[in-house]
């Protein structure tokens, strides 16, 4: 297998190479890259669609139809990871282990004994719990709602700088990731359960999907922005700009919330009880 | 750019996506993973790809890799190849 | 030799991006590793989005984000002046994509390791000729 694989590599590497003796120089502003409709984007963007970030104008806008299918691509990539490895059946004996905090000792009580209620001295842990975790737990709680605010930010200020709806999701998704890791699984899923990731994904995609319906609703055609300002007021520059932030929102919790599927999915190996 | 910055950072890249594929310990290649997709962050920030550097800045050095840590941890750490 | 030198120099980014591709490939084909091979096929998707992104440069111009004085003076924005952005786009789908298919792989992995116990292509092989 080795030998095939170093013969396929140098075979293709040295027919690459030979083609890449045809590139036009590095940086050479005529390249046949830059010349046919990247010129119209870069000097005609910012009349059209009133948005100075140009990566997300041609995103959103003039490239949207892509955009709306990466989207489905994401969802469904959500959706085929519950389906392989999503496990309902409950291991049926199942023996707990709780730790009483104060002493420090570990209970492991069968299923025949009686489970203590949740109290304060009583915590439940999984079979793979580590000490010494305060600096985890105190600097996570302190950093999670900054992260949070940071990609909201992210995702709304994707006019004008870097950034949009991917990105502040994927850091959306992050923060209860990093959530569920500090702390364990089991909490995690309490802030955000199974079925509010799988509706805010369903979500995501139906905004997207919508914003393209109404407009298509309005008259023009399906995804052409400028319709909306029948129904916002503004002129069709600033309705464009406005169609961009309304889409790149659903892009944002759709993302956010297949991330942290991808995540539940793969700690517990789909059975949502322990995890990393 | 300044070309000596970016030879640097592409020599970095080969050695780390070598080393990600030669380790025997999976976890050890996991975060070899995370360094080298930091590492092409900050080459296509160079060539002026921010909105490129901050997808995969969020994306591959922050939930690849702990999806990729992940796995490990449910499968097996050590592999002979 | 001074031509080859000119080619070399001119063209030595182009080879060491061909050669991260490269060396993906090899990790997809020859490594045993369920997981090395994963790791191979990121390396050659972000390798291939190098290639794309380095084609989108410009000398002397800056990123594509239209500066405050462009804007406010309605004054015509040069195409020179800006680093080209449909390359951006294309390479930002292709991102996603691949962190995509990058969920879908490792759920199979781990699904292939609750059925045979093993990663190795080897030993899973030989369990599915035994069977």
């Amino acid at each position: 297998m080795r030998a095939i694989g170093l013969i396929l590599v140098v075979i293709l590497g040295s027919v690459l190479v030979y083609g890449s003796l045809e590139f036009p120089p590095w940086g050479d502003p005529m390249s046949p890259a830059c010349c046919h409709v990247s010129p119209y984007y870069i000097e005609k963007a910012l009349e059209d669609t009133a948005v100075p970030n140009l990566v997300t104008a041609v995103l959103a806008d003039y490239r949207g139809y892509d955009t709306m299918f990466e989207t489905i691509v994401i969802f469904t990539a959500g959706i085929a990871c519950i389906f392989l490895l999503r496990n309902f059946q409950k291991k049926t004996p199942q023996s707990r282990l709780y730790r009483h905090i104060p002493t420090g000792i570990t209970l492991r009580i069968e299923k025949m004994g009686k489970f203590p209620e949740t109290s304060a001295v009583f915590e439940r842990i999984d079979s793979v719990w580590v000490p010494h975790d305060v600096i985890v737990k105190t600097t996570c709680r302190l950093i999670v709602p900054f992260i949070q605010i940071f990609a909201l930010y992210v995702i709304a200020h994707g006019h004008h700088s870097p950034g949009g709806g991917f990105q502040g999701g994927v850091i959306l998704g992050a923060a209860m990731i990093i959530f569920s890791i500090a702390f364990n699984l089991r909490s995690g899923i309490q802030r955000m359960q199974e079925r509010s990731t799988v509706m805010l994904s369903v979500l995501g995609v139906f905004i997207y999907a919508a914003t393209g319906a109404v407009c298509m609703i309005l008259g023009s055609n399906y995804l052409d922005y400028s319709a909306l300002a029948h129904i916002l007021g503004v002129d069709p520059a600033m309705a464009r700009s406005h169609g961009i932030l309304i889409v790149e929102i659903g892009v944002g919790i759709a993302v956010m919330a297949v991330m942290v599927t991808l995540y539940y999915n793969l700690a517990s190996a789909g059975r949502y009880d322990e995890g990393l | 750019m300044i070309w000596q910055v970016e030879f640097t950072i592409l020599i970095i890249v080969i050695i780390l996506a070598v080393g990600a594929l030669s380790v025997k310990d999976l976890l050890g290649a996991a975060i070899l993973f995370g360094a080298y997709s930091f590492m092409m962050c900050l080459l296509w920030a160079i060539m002026g790809a921010v909105d490129v550097a901050f997808t995969e800045a969020s994306v591959g050095a922050g939930v690849s890799t702990v999806l990729f840590v992940a796995a490990v941890f449910r499968t097996s750490r050590r592999t002979e190849n | 030799m001074d031509v080859f030198l000119d080619v070399l120099i001119s063209r030595a980014n182009y080879w060491a991006y061909i050669a991260l591709m490269m060396i993906g490939l090899y990790g997809i084909v020859a490594k045993g590793n369920l997981i090395k091979k994963i790791i191979g096929m990121n390396i050659l998707q972000t390798a291939v989005i190098l290639f794309f992104i380095s084609i989108g440069a410009k000398q002397k111009a800056t990123i594509p984000i239209i500066e405050h004085g462009d804007e406010t003076a309605h004054a015509t924005v040069s195409a020179a002046h800006y680093i080209n952005p449909l390359p951006h786009v294309l390479m930002l789908t292709a991102i996603v994509v691949a962190v995509a298919t990058l969920g879908v792989a490792l759920a199979l992995v781990i699904r292939i390791h609750q059925q045979y116990h093993t990663l190795e292509e080897r030993e899973i092989l030989k369990q599915i000729r035994d069977a």
